[in-house]
């Protein structure tokens, strides 16, 4: 290969002009020198400020990336919390309609219940007093039929019954044999009904 | 071609005398590789300055040429290291396509790379960067081991492989490298200057119908080749850096 390549360069280089395989010193020097100044100067002034700005555009992309995925969490984490929020408002509401539901049962049962002790009581009372009523009424009717009993008796008789403690006794004996009569006649229907 | 007048253009074409006259060295070849350098350096230095994060169209332009060899090169053929080799396969990229290019921007119209000196000293710089970084890595003994024994091979052709690969290494990839670019744009320079200079002698000098028809198809002809031309010179211009990567990327990665 070499030997063929060497033939054919001195087969040119006969034919005319210099070989094309044969490198000028001077264009060697030339070329050397330009590749190496733009080399550096490529490499002090340029490339780094290509990294540069990949870097930050790469860091902007994912720096962008990286805040939309934390605001779509806190969303995902707010939307999270107001459900939850939702729900035990939910059980709350939930909670306190039952609450009130026991609690109105339980006042109208107290209620109820108030009413028919003061019915009880009103009731308990009134009869009380219409007892005491109708004994103290009793008690005048008997002093006052005493009286115009033994009235009636003496202006019948013509005289004066003198003896007050005398008529009195009798009106008194007279009037609880009345009302032992009356007792046992009002019992003697109800045991006879029974 | 053998018509009487005409001469075909050969070897001698690639042959320019001093531009300053006799005794001065400096020559068109090198005036171009002056110009491509700062033309270069320029495009790079303008792209580079006052650089946002939104490019402009030629920061964009510089972005897209460091990034292609960056991305497209580097971090796939070398892998994560190939950071480090980023700025020389840059520089050789659009170096060598600059002067390659060269070739088809009228007035200038020589492909500097076409000279043997440039691809040269560019193809022995890869090489010894990756006989270097392989050493550093592999230790000088084991550099040698991996590249002449690779493991994975039987016994057998170890005879018949390891000159073979010392052979390839050392001397067959510099030189295929030089070669191919250098004879690549020289012979596009040559196909270009032949088309052109037979056409206009086809038009001009060879009398009758024949001599006209014959030499608007190959003026015409000339034209698509250019094109053709610059793809050649970007490619080429591709397949050197590609080659000095993959060779790197092989001297870093032989010990798995």
């Amino acid at each position: 290969m070499t030997i063929s390549i060497a033939s054919s360069a001195s087969v040119l280089a006969a034919e005319d002009g210099p070989s094309p395989l044969l490198p000028h010193t001077s264009e060697l020097i030339v070329g050397l020198v330009a590749f190496a100044l733009l080399f550096f100067f490529l490499r002090a002034k340029v490339y780094p400020i290509f990294e540069k700005t990949y870097a930050e555009r790469a860091a902007a992309i994912q720096g962008g990336a990286k805040k939309a995925e934390e605001a779509q969490a806190e969303a995902q984490h707010l939307l999270e919390e107001y459900r939850a929020q939702l729900a035990d408002a939910r059980s709350e509401a939930a909670r306190i309609r039952e609450d009130a539901k026991q609690q109105g049962a339980a006042i109208i049962a107290q209620a109820r219940e108030d009413a028919e002790t003061e019915a009880k009581r009103v009731a308990a009372r009134a009869e009380a007093q219409l007892q005491a009523e109708r004994e103290q009424v009793l008690r005048e009717l008997r002093g006052e039929v005493g009286t115009l009993a033994t009235t009636l008796a003496g202006k019948v008789v013509g005289e004066s019954l003198q003896d007050d403690d005398r008529s009195r006794r009798v009106v008194e004996r007279f009037l609880t044999d009345l009302e032992t009569a009356q007792a046992s006649d009002a019992a003697t229907p109800a045991s006879g009904d029974a | 071609m053998a018509e009487s007048g005409f001469h075909s253009p050969g070897p001698a074409d690639f042959d320019f005398p001093p531009l300053f006259g006799e005794g001065t060295f400096f020559t068109k070849p090198m005036l171009i590789v002056v110009l491509g350098t700062i033309a270069v350096g320029a495009f790079f230095y303008f792209a580079a300055r006052r650089s946002t994060l939104v490019p402009g169209k030629l920061q964009f332009a510089g972005e897209a040429v460091y990034g292609f060899i960056r991305d497209g090169v580097a971090r796939d053929t070398i892998g994560r290291e190939g950071i480090k080799y980023v700025p020389y396969l840059v520089t050789v990229f659009s170096f060598l396509a600059v002067l390659n290019l060269s070739g088809i921007i009228p007035v200038l119209q020589l492909p500097a790379t076409s000279k043997i000196a440039i691809p040269l000293f560019l193809a022995v710089i890869s090489w010894i960067i990756y006989n270097y970084v392989g050493i550093k890595r592999q230790g000088f003994g084991g550099y040698f081991k991996n590249m002449m024994f690779p493991p994975g091979v039987p016994k057998a052709i170890y005879p018949l492989l390891a000159p073979l690969e010392f052979f390839s290494t050392f001397l067959v990839r510099p030189v295929t490298l030089t070669l191919r670019l250098t004879f690549n744009m020289f012979a596009g320079h040559l196909v270009l200057l032949l088309t052109i200079l037979g056409g206009e002698y086809l038009l001009f000098e060879y009398q009758g119908v024949a001599g006209i028809a014959a030499g608007s198809v190959s003026i015409l002809f000339s034209i698509v080749l250019t094109f053709f031309e610059g793809f050649v010179q970007i490619l080429q211009a591709y397949v050197f850096v590609l080659l000095s990567a993959i060779y790197i990327g092989g001297a870093l990665s032989h010990e798995h």
